[in-house]
């Protein structure tokens, strides 16, 4: 038994891996996968049904699953088929998250209403709907970082309301809700005319594509744009058509005629845009397989089976804490190259990107420490970091389509792929290093397995890391100022994200110097380099908090709590760390007190 | 006993000033970071990063005292310590040749950035579509300019920094027959027509457009997307006495004529010029979003670039990462106003922006050459052991590194 736990936790962890890309049977006999897979236009890039569904309901409500009438799950295409097709039934669902209790106390709700839920329905907030429109004007002027947390939430729950109410004018109108009767008959259309200019007006999807000569991203169009032309024109676009069809197909429930437009719109855009519907496709699976969450379900394992090894089995535990961490690396590896392939871009390309690099980067460090330390150490620290940079690109994708477009100012795959990546790596080895030295420190004080060798395998570790943070830091900031250089005219301008890099740089530097000058030994080498998780922390989230400069995209105010709470918790190790050596409960290395 | 009091020059020479030094650099980053939401960049730069000092007001008293020490000092002081252990210190050793090459570099790239400080100029040009410049403007600072008009086929440019203004003494230049008297300056202001100012204060101007409006100074702003606007009152005496106080402003867009002794000049308040040996006409802009998004996809500036001696006459196209670099400056794809109908080029004069490619080169090279020691050291060592059949090596953490120059006494 005890000879086999590495290979039988490989073989167990390999099995569940292979258990979530089997896909899950749908509900009746709907062809939701195909749905799943229509392509439309969004957000400024062609994208997968599927993606539309999911983005959405991570906005709007941070999670995928959607509770249905009667307490059936929805699966995300079942609930967008609904807000299109059955607005009636959609409006029923409980979708829109609420955590600020001034705003629910807008709408009138309490007590029973909340019952422990933090989700409401559109129908629950309806009638609270002018007086939520008239806070969010209040709101609207003030600078988005001088808001308060109630004008914030009042803000963000407006403009998710809006977001719903747009997503149901994208196929047909919540009125018109049987657009087969408005194509055929000349008189019939024109009198539609009003709900087709509301849905050229509101619709967020453009999922008409371009007619037949032109494969142009800018000549997809909405349906309603699409139905205006059909009024001067008198031709009906095919894919409007076959919407109509499929939207009266699920009104009335018959799988059959559904599965037929479904399966029609398919076959034909198949033959005009191989390539666009191959992506599509892969990217509907790429979301259904959900990779990032089966690497952090084996992180978590890995964790587990690591700090095992230390009280049992150590060679055994420790091996197979080793191989179910790198199947989770293998499997964030898959997830970021297929990212790479669908969007044509390098691994970093926002907020959400670049905590599943530092993840992924620290990850296959730990990968190399652990293959010449091997007393799992390494594994456990990897297997940490891949969880936590996991779970905060799962929080950053709460603001919708992780795969969005490039601004101008960023658009050079060639900056993108060089300052980014390597600026990216010196975060997580410097992570890396603070979280190595974060285990010295609680191992040492807190129990007593932190014998002699261990904390020098962890002290020469830190310090190999700390080497090569400096060197990526160094390197990447250097390639920033460069592409700045190239970009703006200076290479170096002071802003904030640059500063934050820079006192990365600084703060290496600083460790390293204290040590050659002998000013710090074990100790206070791991002092510092908790301190400097600190300092990544900001550069990483803080400068995007000032809400100034070129860098400052993608700011998140619950970010700031979290950052908040990491800092108080790095210093509260550096605290621990001040306990005189004595009382430590390992006596380990007394001599590099 | 007690240790003896180090020398001067063990002190300059130490490592522990080294830490110091990069220990209160972190602080003024930091600072200098936070106080961006309320200075703007360019104010953070001059009073953090271009000074000795950091000066903060003392509440209650017009003063201010120095609080921390500025860019200047701590980098001048860093590369004394960096050039003083290795004038004393460093001996010229293959194996330190990462750290020379690492040293080297970062003393260049400290001087590089304090040369960046006192020679780049960075201007913007606005040309409409079918327009031509031969001049770029500066985004911070203003000149008064009095254009003499007397000549049919030339004008005769004087420029007077508008930092002269505030100081309030009496301006003279040859190539003008009258002074120019600074009244008034305010940095930032707001102009507004008389009759609507319910309780204006009397009017300083006495000649021009001036004498119907109102100017009131307003504090100076640093945010992104506004601007200063400075006003000036000025009087010009000529050897009979005042012509007349004039109110000059870049809010005003026309210059005020002035005619004194039969000739003609025009004076304005108007950003400081670089006139360029090249004209720029602009062709065409173009500005591409995605489609159903406001996110901008490409903007482009084709313009063409005649040089006054003929020689150069081409069409360019400006775009995002793709400047043009000509005579001396870089013209980069800034924004773009009106439309779509004006483009926004920032044009930058660094005679020295070459020189951190060279230093950042030589850190890269001598961090590569001096951790690569360490790790074939490191490598070594568990070779070593391994060859003894011992556990991998397990050299004390705390001993000094191949690089370091030997733990000082604790």
């Amino acid at each position: 038994m005890r000879r086999y736990a590495p290979l039988a936790a490989l073989l167990l962890a390999l099995v569940w891996t292979a258990s979530t890309l089997v896909p899950s049977g749908g509900a009746g006999a709907f062809d939701l996968a195909g749905f799943g897979r229509l392509p439309v236009l969004a957000d400024g890039r062609v994208k997968p049904m599927d993606t539309v569904a999911r983005t959405s309901l991570l906005m709007l409500q941070g999670r995928q699953r959607v509770e249905g009438t009667g307490g059936r799950m929805l699966a995300p295409e079942e609930w967008l088929l609904d807000v299109f097709f059955r607005p009636e039934l959609a409006d029923a669902y409980k979708i829109f998250r609420i955590d600020n209790a001034d705003v629910l106390s807008l709408f009138g709700l309490g007590g029973a209403d909340v019952a422990g839920s933090v989700r409401f329905s559109f129908e629950q907030l309806h009638a609270g709907l002018p007086e939520l429109e008239r806070q969010a004007q209040l709101a609207g002027p003030v600078d988005a970082a001088a808001r308060s947390a109630f004008q914030r939430a009042v803000v963000e729950l407006y403009e998710h309301l809006e977001y719903y109410s747009r997503l149901k004018y994208s196929l047909q109108t919540p009125d018109q809700t049987d657009l087969s009767a408005f194509l055929d008959d000349p008189g019939v259309r024109a009198a539609g005319r009003p709900g087709f200019e509301a849905m050229a007006t509101f619709s967020l999807l453009r999922a008409v594509p371009p007619a037949a000569p032109s494969v142009r991203i800018d000549d997809w169009q909405g349906v309603g744009q699409s139905l205006l032309g059909t009024l001067a024109t008198g031709a009906v676009s095919p894919s409007v058509r076959r919407y109509a069809a499929m939207g009266g197909a699920w009104r009335a429930g018959q799988p059959a005629a559904f599965d037929a437009a479904v399966g029609g719109l398919l076959a034909e855009l198949s033959a005009r845009f191989a390539p666009l519907m191959r992506r599509c496709a892969f990217e509907a699976f790429f979301n259904r397989a959900e990779p990032f969450v089966t690497s952090l379900t084996l992180y978590v394992a890995a964790f587990l089976l690591a700090a095992a090894s230390w009280l049992k089995w150590p060679a055994e535990l420790g091996r197979a804490a080793f191989r179910v961490m790198a199947l989770a690396f293998a499997v964030a590896t898959a997830g970021i190259v297929a990212r790479m392939w669908l969007e044509a871009r390098p691994p970093v390309t926002n907020l959400y990107s670049s905590a599943l690099f530092i993840g992924w980067g620290a990850v296959a460090l730990c990968l190399v420490l652990e293959r010449i330390n091997g007393n799992a150490v390494a594994s456990a620290a990897g297997s940490l970091i891949g969880f936590s940079t996991l779970v905060i690109a799962h929080h950053l994708s709460l603001s919708g389509d992780t795969l969005e477009m490039m601004r101008a100012v960023l658009d050079s795959n060639f900056w993108l792929s060089t300052h980014v990546v390597t600026v990216t790596t010196g975060y997580a080895s410097t992570f890396l290093a603070g979280l190595l030295a974060t285990i010295y420190i609680v191992r040492g004080v807190l129990s007593r397995t932190l014998d002699r060798a261990t904390a020098e395998s962890l002290a020469r570790m830190v310090y190999g890391i700390v080497c090569f943070a400096t060197l990526f830091s160094f390197i990447g900031t250097v390639l920033g100022g460069i592409w700045a250089d190239q970009s703006w005219g200076r290479f170096w301008g002071w802003d904030p994200k640059e500063n934050g890099a820079l006192i990365i740089v600084l703060w290496n530097a600083v460790i390293l110097h204290c040590r050659w000058g002998g000013l710090v030994r074990q100790r206070g080498l791991m002092c510092l380099a908790v301190f400097g998780n600190v300092v990544t922390a900001w550069s990483w989230f803080g400068t995007n908090m000032l809400g100034i400069g070129l860098h400052s995209y993608g700011f998140t105010s619950a970010a700031f709590r979290g950052l908040v709470v990491f800092v108080a918790v790095q210093l509260a190790v550096v605290g621990l760390a001040a306990i005189p050596r004595a009382r430590w409960r390992s006596p380990a290395g007394a001599g590099a007190a | 006993m007690p240790a003896p009091r180090p020398s001067p020059l063990a002190v300059l020479t130490s490592l522990r000033l080294t830490v110091v030094l990069l220990v209160l650099s972190i602080v003024l980053v930091f600072a200098a970071t936070l106080d961006q939401v309320h200075l703007g960049v360019w104010g953070v730069q001059e009073k953090y990063f271009r000074s000795f000092f950091v000066f903060s007001p003392l509440a209650g008293t017009g003063l201010s005292l120095p609080v921390f020490p500025g860019g200047y000092l701590l980098g001048g002081l860093l590369i004394a310590n960096l050039v003083a252990a290795h004038l004393y210190r460093f001996r010229l050793s293959w194996a330190k040749a990462g750290i020379w090459l690492t040293h080297i570099g970062l003393i260049l790239l400290l001087v590089a950035e304090g040369l960046s400080g006192i020679l780049q100029q960075d201007n913007q040009m606005r040309i409409d579509v079918g327009q031509s410049r031969r001049y770029s403007e500066s985004f911070r600072e203003t000149e008064l300019a009095v254009v003499e008009t007397t000549r049919r086929d030339y004008d005769q440019v004087v420029a007077i920094p508008a930092a002269l203004l505030s100081g309030g003494a009496p301006i003279q230049h040859p190539l003008l027959p009258f002074l120019i008297k600074p009244v008034a300056y305010f940095p930032n202001a707001m102009l507004r027509q008389r009759p609507q100012v319910a309780d204006a204060s009397p009017d300083i101007a006495t000649a021009g457009e001036g004498v119907a409006i109102v100017a009131t100074p307003i504090p100076v702003t640093a945010k992104q997307d506004e601007a200063n606007e400075p006003t000036a009152y000025v009087e010009l005496d000529g050897p009979e006495g005042p012509l007349g106080t004039y109110l000059v402003s870049t809010m005003l867009e026309q210059p005020e004529p002035v005619a004194y002794q039969g000739r003609t000049w025009q004076i304005a308040l108007r950003p400081r010029r670089d006139y360029l040996p090249f004209t720029i006409t602009l062709l065409k802009f173009t500005h591409d979003i995605y489609p159903g998004t406001d996110i901008p996809r490409d903007f482009a500036s084709t313009i063409r670039v005649r040089s006054d001696d003929g020689r150069d006459d081409r069409e360019v196209r400006i775009f995002m990462n793709n400047p043009l670099r000509l005579a001396g400056r870089a013209f980069y794809q800034a924004g773009y106003a009106n439309n779509d109908r004006t483009t926004v080029l920032q044009v930058v004069r660094n005679p020295s922006w070459r020189i951190p490619y060279a230093s950042c080169a030589l850190i890269v090279i001598g961090l590569v050459v001096q951790f690569g020691i360490h790790l074939s050291a490191f490598f070594g060592r568990r070779r070593g052991a391994a060859a003894r059949g011992g556990a991998p090596a397990a050299a004390p953490a705390a001993a000094p590194a191949a690089a370091g120059p030997g733990p000082a006494s604790p």
